[in-house]
């Protein structure tokens, strides 16, 4: 078959390829990135590996990396696969200083926990993840930054009590919570039985089977319930047309509340009409108006540099959560220089980094990102960081930001996670850590 | 095509191709695990070892009995829960947990497989995909079968037997290498035993079968059960020795069109088709990504280069059916004939 | 049961049966090349996503909704031809399984060429047909689910006097019953499958563009097809009205399964729900509602 003879040639030559290789030299700090850019989910993976990306740009340019120390990265492709992203995992994790992993996929981060508590370097899920590894004693290198699904929850619960004038407003209000039927979508069920019974609000919750592109039955039930408001929890194609099914069977729009993975313009857009009025939850607001992102608009698109093929997508939701999440990579890695040194740090100092990563709202402003989002505040047991929720509105075009910044209610959930990841830790023989181990750090060799 | 490699002629040849069968054993067992890189073992020899199961499984349903499946990545699905929930709530051993996995995924299938009495064709293939649909819900709604895990991602327990655990990236590519040979070689038997008969007569004329007095019913059901009880075993293979989590979505719709890519491409009713299909499966798309980064380094951004390959994934599949009907197996077939006459000329010119 | 949960089981059942017709949408699509080809063509959900997806981008970029529509069309039409002249005619005498691997094959080229033209940007498609409700006699119906029950019946009518009154269509059939009979007497097979696989591309255009408006169009455009494929079983592969007839079913049925059993298992069972209508019914018909007996094998 002389088409396999000439593949032939190809594969061996491939194969020579496919030995490590190393892209980080002295005084540079590596990302892996484990982006998708490709598949359903693609919208969201190149707007937020693109923010991200566009910040390590503006970081290099602007500043000549951090301290001195260059940031470098190298994309593999998952299109949101497990195995895929394992694969990635596997062929990028012996580059020399790597800084941290953000692969923005739950079951990628759960695939690697074990692999990066091995190696010793951070793993992060900003805005999402495996909601016990806030817990920090015993997960030392996972990082579900500023907001885990719980929180997420008692955030949205918070934000429907202010608009029924304080807590004592929820009191025989009816909350219907519409989730997406895959693990993503019923990790809360627990966590909204347990506010409805701390506030007095009933609860009833309706799963769409995957991929949620058919929901009249739901949306049916939801008009028997007559529900105050309903929170969707919704993943890609079931957003807009929950909120199209919406409109169909007279539901509100405006009692309609979506959770971080339902907030994006992705979600909205497609619904035309029918999203106009719909709020959601938000760590980072969206828009261009923040200096930081001027700066990447100047300093980077402007020159070209750009990595979003699309110039209309800066400062959407996904492309401001991927600045976030480079800011909070960057300081995590500025904050371990001033302990270690301007050098490129081992997994283990990054880790002590993102365990001191202490941002305060004066510090994001002096970052330029005031009123992108609120501040952090890591320590070495909470790897979430008490993240501050905000709430936008979708006029149509574009998001606004309706509320003040909310405060979770993480005493009140604190103490389920602890029980799950004690579990967790006697489940896997972990020990669980305490404030002294924080500071035995490996450094380079 | 075996018959005809089954004359006297034939013999040093066979012996042969033993040989070959156990030096790339030996390496597989010796040489791997000593040199391999992490990322050889982890990203291409695991889940190469999973998916050649897999790919086993469906070709004894597909290639031999003739029954088309689109819901594989369900029992794959079905084996790894059962072990999981084998390991964890009866402790058993090992061997047990494979034994009482690969069962659990076998009864699976052969109630999944009842369509078969009375369904032909794409009509039975789109039928397979309740089995597909139904068990992904399954494990999805209820907590039991992930034992509550609040994100309903399962993190792997390490399989451990006889005081060793098979925790390291080598201790676990053992584990999967001989229990894919083991199966292989049971495969192997069974389907050069007397059951080949009744499978190929169920395939090639269901009436005609009957006719001459071969259970058609027996037989399809167990064409499924066996079929379903190797991919389940893949399937356990698959979460416990490769990815080490478990979660329903893993297990989905293209996962079970993979293995049916690897049954076809690799070449049906041969055992070495899911060897080569699988092959194919992991390394192509490796090389391919690989391949690009190299040569387009920066040039194209990086959604372009992705969609690409994509294309260009999706054109070899068609190329590769255009230009092959018979899969990788009958490529290695030719290859072989042309050596044995290379061969039979030597000793001929020696003679 | 009060009047008003009968209303509301009435609604139910109305709305079911206005989703189905959007699943036999789809379904038709696949009807067409199965016909005459013999081939469950996986691809047709990429079909659907280019055609949706082509049709979006050129109206954004402002050319006209009913210019568009003939570009759409024209595109599609090549398409298909291409499909057909490339993928299907390499491909005669192969096995069904083959082919409908190499259909598999056919969708990643489609959605990658689909995506790498248009980008990966989601899209919001308006038709300009309202989605609000009106009001019947307490029953709630979206403006939209009929006006896309009316296209589709459109579809379904032009489609069937089509294959029965033109000579065209004749020879389709006479294609579909015996393709080698049809040969003998000069059909010319090359060109009618080309004329079909231009029709699915027609299909998948209406089926895009109803859809694309209630989903937006994107990526999981193509995943609509999973809905398509127990209709198909249900309807029989190779029947345009058992499409209609077993859409309606199945809409019908998956929906009030949700609403009345799904309670009880902790809901979302629409998925499968739907392929235990068709096998329930499959296993007394073999054949779906309204398909030939087959004989086909494998």
């Amino acid at each position: 078959m002389s088409f396999f003879r000439r593949l032939a040639p190809a594969l061996l030559a491939a194969t020579i390829l496919t030995g490590s290789f190393s892209t980080a030299r002295a005084d540079e700090q590596f990302f892996p990135l484990q982006s998708y850019r490709v598949g359903p989910y693609a919208a969201g993976g190149t707007g937020f590996f693109g923010g991200f990306i566009d910040y390590l740009t503006l970081i290099n340019d602007r500043d000549g990396g951090v301290n001195g120390v260059k940031l470098t990265w190298a994309e593999g492709e998952t299109e949101y696969e497990v195995e895929k992203g394992v694969e990635v995992y596997q062929r990028l994790k012996s580059t020399p200083g790597i800084a941290a992993w953000n692969p923005l996929s739950v079951g990628i981060a759960y695939a690697m926990i074990d692999g990066v508590t091995e190696d010793r370097v951070p793993l992060l899920t900003v805005n999402h993840g495996r909601t016990d590894t806030t817990d920090g004693r015993v997960f030392p290198y996972v990082f579900p930054l500023l907001l885990n699904p719980y929180s997420e929850s008692s955030g949205i619960v918070n934000y429907i009590a202010s608009k029924e004038g304080g807590a004592e407003g929820l009191k025989g209000k009816k909350i219907v919570v519409l989730y997406h039927g895959s693990p993503y979508g019923k990790e809360t069920i627990p966590i909204y039985e347990l506010l409805a019974e701390k506030f007095g609000f009933e609860l009833v919750q309706i799963e769409v089977p995957h991929p949620g592109s058919e929901q009249q039955a739901q949306w049916l039930q939801i008009r028997r319930e007559r529900p105050d408001y309903v929170v969707l929890r919704g993943w890609g194609v079931m957003n807009p047309v929950a909120l199209t099914t919406a409109q169909r069977n007279g539901f509100p729009v405006d009692r309609i509340i979506g959770n971080v993975w339902s907030n994006s313009e992705e979600d909205a857009l497609p619904a035309g009409d029918a999203a106009i009025g719909y709020t959601a939850i938000t760590t980072q607001a969206s828009g261009q108006e923040y200096p930081v992102l001027k700066e990447i608009i100047s300093g980077v698109y402007d020159q070209g540099k750009g990595n979003l093929a699309d110039k209309n997508r800066i400062g959407s939701v996904y492309h401001n959560l991927g600045i976030v999440n480079g800011i909070l990579n960057v300081e995590a890695i500025r904050i371990a220089q001033a302990k270690f040194g301007n050098r490129t740090l081992t997994g283990d100092e990054v880790r002590w980094g993102f365990e001191h990563l202490q941002l305060s709202p004066e510090r994001v402003k002096e970052l330029g990102a005031e009123g992108l989002f609120h501040s952090i505040n890591v320590t070495w047991d909470n790897h979430e960081g008490e993240g501050y929720v905000t709430f936008q509105q979708w006029d149509g075009k574009k998001w606004n930001v309706v509320s003040d910044w909310i405060a979770p209610d993480w005493a009140l959930l604190r103490p389920i996670i602890e029980a799950s990841s004690e579990a967790y830790a006697r489940e896997k023989g972990i020990a669980i850590r305490t404030a002294a181990d924080v500071d035995t750090v490996i450094g380079p060799n | 095509m075996s018959a005809a490699l089954e004359t006297p002629a034939a013999r040093p040849f066979m012996a042969a191709q033993g040989a070959a069968v156990l030096v790339i054993l030996a390496i597989a067992c010796l040489l791997v695990p000593a040199y391999a890189s992490a990322w050889t073992i982890e990203a291409i020899l695991l889940p190469f070892l999973a998916f050649s199961l897999a790919g086993l499984g469906l070709n004894l349903l597909t290639g031999y009995a003739g029954q088309v499946s689109l819901g594989s990545a369900a029992f794959m699905a079905v084996g790894a829960y059962a072990a999981y929930n084998f390991q964890l709530r009866l402790d058993l051993p090992l061997p047990l947990t494979f034994l009482f996995a690969a069962l659990t995924a076998a009864a699976v299938g052969v109630i999944f497989g009842l369509p078969s009495l009375r369904l032909k064709g794409f009509y039975l293939a789109v039928s397979t995909l309740a089995a597909q649909f139904f068990i992904q819900w399954l494990f999805n709604k209820f907590g039991w079968f992930s034992n509550y895990s609040p994100s309903g991602v399962i993190s792997a327990p390490v399989l451990g037997f006889a005081g060793i655990t098979f925790d390291t990236r080598e201790s676990r590519y053992l584990l999967a290498l001989s229990v894919v040979v083991v199966i292989t070689f049971l495969v192997h038997r069974f389907v050069n035993g007397p059951a080949r008969i009744n499978l190929i007569a169920v395939r090639d004329n269901e009436t005609a079968a009957r006719v001459i007095g071969v259970p058609v019913l027996r037989t399809k059901l167990t064409a499924f059960a066996l079929s379903s009880a190797i991919i389940g075993i893949a399937g356990v293979l698959w979460s416990f020795t490769y990815l080490r989590t478990i979660e329903p979505e893993g297990f989905n719709l293209d996962r079970s069109f993979q293995i049916l890519f690897i049954a076809i491409i690799g070449g049906l009713a041969t055992v070495r088709g899911a060897f080569l299909g699988a092959g194919l499966i992991v390394v192509f798309p490796l090389l391919l990504s690989r391949g690009s980064a190299w040569i387009l380094d920066g040039g194209l951004d990086a959604g372009t280069v992705q969609l690409t390959q994509r294309i260009i994934l999706g054109a070899t599949i068609i190329i590769f059916l255009i230009l092959e009907p018979n899969g990788l197996s009958a490529i290695l077939d030719r290859i072989t004939a042309r050596t044995r006459s290379l061969f039979a000329k030597i000793t001929r010119g020696r003679a | 049961m009060d009047w008003f949960e009968f209303l509301f089981a009435v609604e139910v059942a109305v709305g079911g049966l206005l989703s189905g017709v959007m699943y036999a949408l789809v379904a038709i699509g696949f009807v067409l090349i199965y016909k005459t080809s013999g081939v469950l063509n996986f691809a047709q959900g990429a079909m659907v996503l280019f055609a949706a997806l082509t049709f979006v981008s050129l109206v954004e970029r402002e050319v006209p909704f009913a210019l568009a529509l003939v570009v759409t069309l024209v595109i599609m039409g090549l398409l298909g031809l291409a499909i057909e002249r490339t993928v299907l005619r390499p491909l005669a005498n192969r096995s069904p399984m083959t082919l409908f691997m190499a259909t598999l094959g056919l969708a990643w080229v489609i959605e990658g060429g689909a995506q790498l033209i248009w980008g990966t940007q989601v899209h919001a498609l308006d038709l300009g047909i309202s989605n609000a409700p009106f009001e019947i006699g307490g029953i709630y119906i979206s403006n939209f689910d009929l006006v896309a029950a009316a296209i589709a019946l459109a579809l379904v009518i032009v489609l069937t006097s089509f294959f029965r009154f033109t000579r065209t269509g004749l020879s389709f059939r006479a294609v579909a019953d015996d393709t080698f009979a049809a040969i003998a007497i000069g059909l010319r097979l090359n060109r009618i499958q080309a004329a079909v696989w231009t029709a699915a591309g027609v299909v998948a255009l209406v089926a895009g563009l109803l859809w694309g408006a209630r989903l937006g169009v994107q990526f999981s455009l193509s995943l609509v097809v999973l809905k398509a494929l127990p209709v198909l079983v249900l309807g029989g592969f190779d029947s345009i009205a058992g499409a209609i007839v077993a859409g309606l079913l199945i809409g019908a049925s998956e929906k009030l399964a949700e609403v009345y059993i799904g309670p009880f298992v902790g809901g979302g069972i629409e998925g499968w729900f739907a392929y235990v209508v068709a096998l329930a019914v499959l296993l007394i018909r073999p054949q779906g509602l309204f398909g030939h007996k087959i004989t086909e094998r494998f």
